[in-house]
């Protein structure tokens, strides 16, 4: 009886862990790996609209699953073998951590496909997928200066890491095109998420004299200070204007969706190969949230900038660019900055008055 | 001088969750029990205290979920280790992990919601006053509360007979028991104290310092609480200095990082830690520091009948 409690128990266990879907030979199976639970409000929630987006474009053609709160690490191994075993044929891992699970696990089956968020690694049958948001906040960094009445910016970053630094080069860059002599505070709280310590550092950059916030973090306690502070302020990754209704000037938007459902019907249709893709503006591989609470000149202008960098008329990183030493940076993508000096940036350009934490 | 008063308002803030749960943990742990769950009871009393508020559309209401969740997950504590002899540090950690998922469950539908924090007090007249004002009389009310809660478990501790007999327990609870004092009954309410204390410190969060819940927003909040109650040796006056201190230290290195002092940011985040151990060593030199842990912290007692 015990022994018979404890089977039905672990399969209720095992049913609920892999989403309690029934078998279905000829549908397609995508798996999903999540690195925070569905209601993050940031990273892991844009991945879920994504996935919703899936199920609704394909219906019962295919059959989704996801793991959430998975941590980076061994324990991803298992998660995502958790998945091949449950009949998955197209896998995604959304989170740089995985890179290496991910690629052992690809290894171990080469007839099942991965898509791993991120990363750099790939495979026969593992792909990679990135977004270029560098695009956006050379947008942001021109609403910003236009915006900011003491040209000051408070900036919160995360970590010192090539990712984050492009942002803030990118934004001055964006933000120096406007105003020259534009300035920046940067705050490093070293934590992706920490809401208390997300909200103290943007209290310090406005009690330092900074009136738009931006930040390279996940949660909208920095918004919700600048909202309480009557500022204004950016949101990051997914749409947080319910925590600033009259502060969020705008918002870099995660969609993952076109790009997920590209590899479905890839997947479907027999075609999925192993690919690096690192789409902008112009894939759509993430968007700006509407334009809000600033005058009509400067949605115009926002608008317009985003217009060009969609159709390859603008690059932020257009050459010269010039280090904090005021000396021209190597250009090696011929009139911009190329693919790989921007994936390990590890310099700021002019006008940051920060030193980079570490050099 | 705005900057200085603006400050120290963030430390108050900052301060006040630590203060309050290491207030309960140093209670539990001067009983003999140590609870290693507070980070979990923390996060619930965040969910519930949230939902509580965002349901009532009052803070009190949701301080009060806050304060009922948190003794609630202790009382789970204190069955175990208490009732069932279970081993102290094994189950504190279950709690913690048992919080955090189970918090998540409980705050899914409030995701994405939003209330308005705790009103500010305002005196009129007092909290007016230049620089001080703000500070001594505009605050929420959590932080006095907080204060005058340190206060009494000091005054409880030292000044009444109940509080020697709880402070014999954690230290010898053979003798309390010999004694015939109800080692197990005084425990349950410490714990219990505890618990509760967790869960306003955890509704203090989403009530008063980040309006709103997110799974895991504790973010370790309730370790350093418990690291706060070894720096203070177990007595209340250092803890107050050293939940301060910490905030001040934390609040500090963001504002020095904004002024563009050039030391590496991930200096100043390891300096409140820093600090924390630079001062216990110097307490440990003194003659009435070293160790004065409660002699019987984390055994479990069975009374022989």
């Amino acid at each position: 009886m015990a022994n018979r409690l404890l089977a039905a128990a672990a399969a209720l266990i095992l049913s609920v862990a892999v989403g309690g879907t029934a078998l279905a030979a000829d549908k397609l199976k995508v798996g999903f790996i999540y690195l925070g639970p569905i209601g993050d409000l940031g990273w892991t929630y844009q991945h879920e609209l994504a996935r919703q987006a899936l199920v609704k474009e394909f219906g019962d053609k295919i059959e989704t699953t996801y793991l959430e709160n998975v941590p980076e690490g061994p324990d991803a191994e298992r998660a995502i073998e958790q998945l091949v075993r449950a009949g998955n044929k197209l896998i995604f891992t959304t989170s740089f951590g995985y890179m290496d699970p991910t690629l052992k696990v690809a290894k171990k089956y080469p007839n099942v496909h991965f898509e791993h968020a991120t990363g750099y690694k790939r495979d026969k049958n593992m792909s990679t997928y990135s977004a270029r948001w560098y695009q956006g906040r050379y947008i942001q960094g021109q609403i910003a200066a236009k915006m900011s009445k003491a040209g000051v910016l408070g900036y919160i970053g995360s970590f010192p890491i090539p990712e984050v630094i492009s942002g803030i080069n990118a934004t001055m860059l964006g933000a120096q095109s406007i105003n020259p002599n534009i300035k920046v505070k940067i705050i490093w709280v070293n934590t992706w998420f920490d809401p208390g310590k997300e909200a103290d550092a943007a209290k310090a950059l406005l009690d330092q004299g900074a009136d738009i916030i931006m930040q390279h973090t996940d949660s909208p306690a920095a918004m919700q200070v600048a909202e309480e502070r009557g500022k204004l302020a950016f949101g990051q990754d997914s749409e947080m204007i319910k925590f600033g209704p009259k502060a969020q000037l705008t918002s870099i938007l995660d969609t993952w969706a076109p790009y997920y459902i590209a590899r479905v019907k890839a997947e479907l249709d027999g075609t999925w190969k192993e690919e690096n893709t690192w789409g902008g503006l112009d894939s759509k591989m993430f968007e700006m949230a509407p334009y809000t609470n600033m005058p009509d000149d400067v949605k115009k202008l926002a608008e317009d900038t985003q217009a060009a960098i969609t159709a390859g008329k603008l690059h932020p990183f257009k050459c010269p660019v010039l280090g904090q030493d005021g000396k021209e940076v190597e250009c090696k993508g011929g009139d911009h900055l190329d693919d790989s000096q921007i994936l390990s940036m590890n310099f700021y350009v002019k006008g940051v008055d920060d030193k980079l934490p570490g050099k | 001088m705005e900057l200085v008063e603006a400050i120290i308002l963030s430390v108050l803030a900052a301060s006040t969750p630590l203060l309050i749960a290491a207030t309960g943990e140093l209670v539990t742990e001067r009983s003999g029990v140590l609870n290693l769950g507070v980070e979990g009871m923390m996060i619930v009393g965040a969910a519930c205290g949230f939902g509580g508020a965002w349901l009532s559309g009052s803070i009190i209401v949701g301080a009060l979920c806050g304060i009922l969740a948190g003794a609630a997950l202790s009382l789970i504590f204190a069955l175990m280790t208490l009732g069932l002899a279970v081993n102290q540090v094994a189950t504190g950690l279950a709690l913690t992990i048992l919080g955090i998922g189970l918090s998540g469950l409980i705050g899914a539908r409030f995701v994405g919601e939003r209330i308005s924090t705790a009103p500010h007090l305002h005196i009129p007249g007092l909290s007016d006053i230049p620089l001080v004002g703000r500070i001594l009389f505009g605050e929420d009310a959590f932080v006095y509360l907080s204060i005058a809660l340190i206060i009494g478990v000091w005054w409880f501790l030292y000044r009444t007979r109940a509080g020697l007999v709880l402070r014999a327990c954690g230290d010898n609870h053979v003798s309390a028991h010999a004694l015939g004092y109800p080692v197990l009954r005084i425990r349950l309410l410490a714990v219990l104290f505890g618990g509760a204390c967790a869960g306003l410190a955890g509704a203090y969060l989403p009530l008063a310092y980040t309006p709103f819940f997110i799974p895991g927003m504790t973010a370790g909040r309730g370790w350093i609480a418990l690291a706060l109650v070894v720096f203070s040796s177990w007595r209340p006056a250092r803890l107050v200095i050293g939940a301060y201190l910490f905030g001040a230290v934390t609040i500090l290195q963001l504002h020095a990082q904004g002024a563009g002092i050039g030391i590496p940011s991930q200096f100043m985040s390891a300096l409140p830690y820093l600090a924390t151990v630079i001062v216990l060593v110097l307490l440990s030199r003194t003659r009435t520091g070293g160790s004065t842990a409660p002699a019987a912290l984390g055994t479990v007692f069975v009374p022989d009948r």
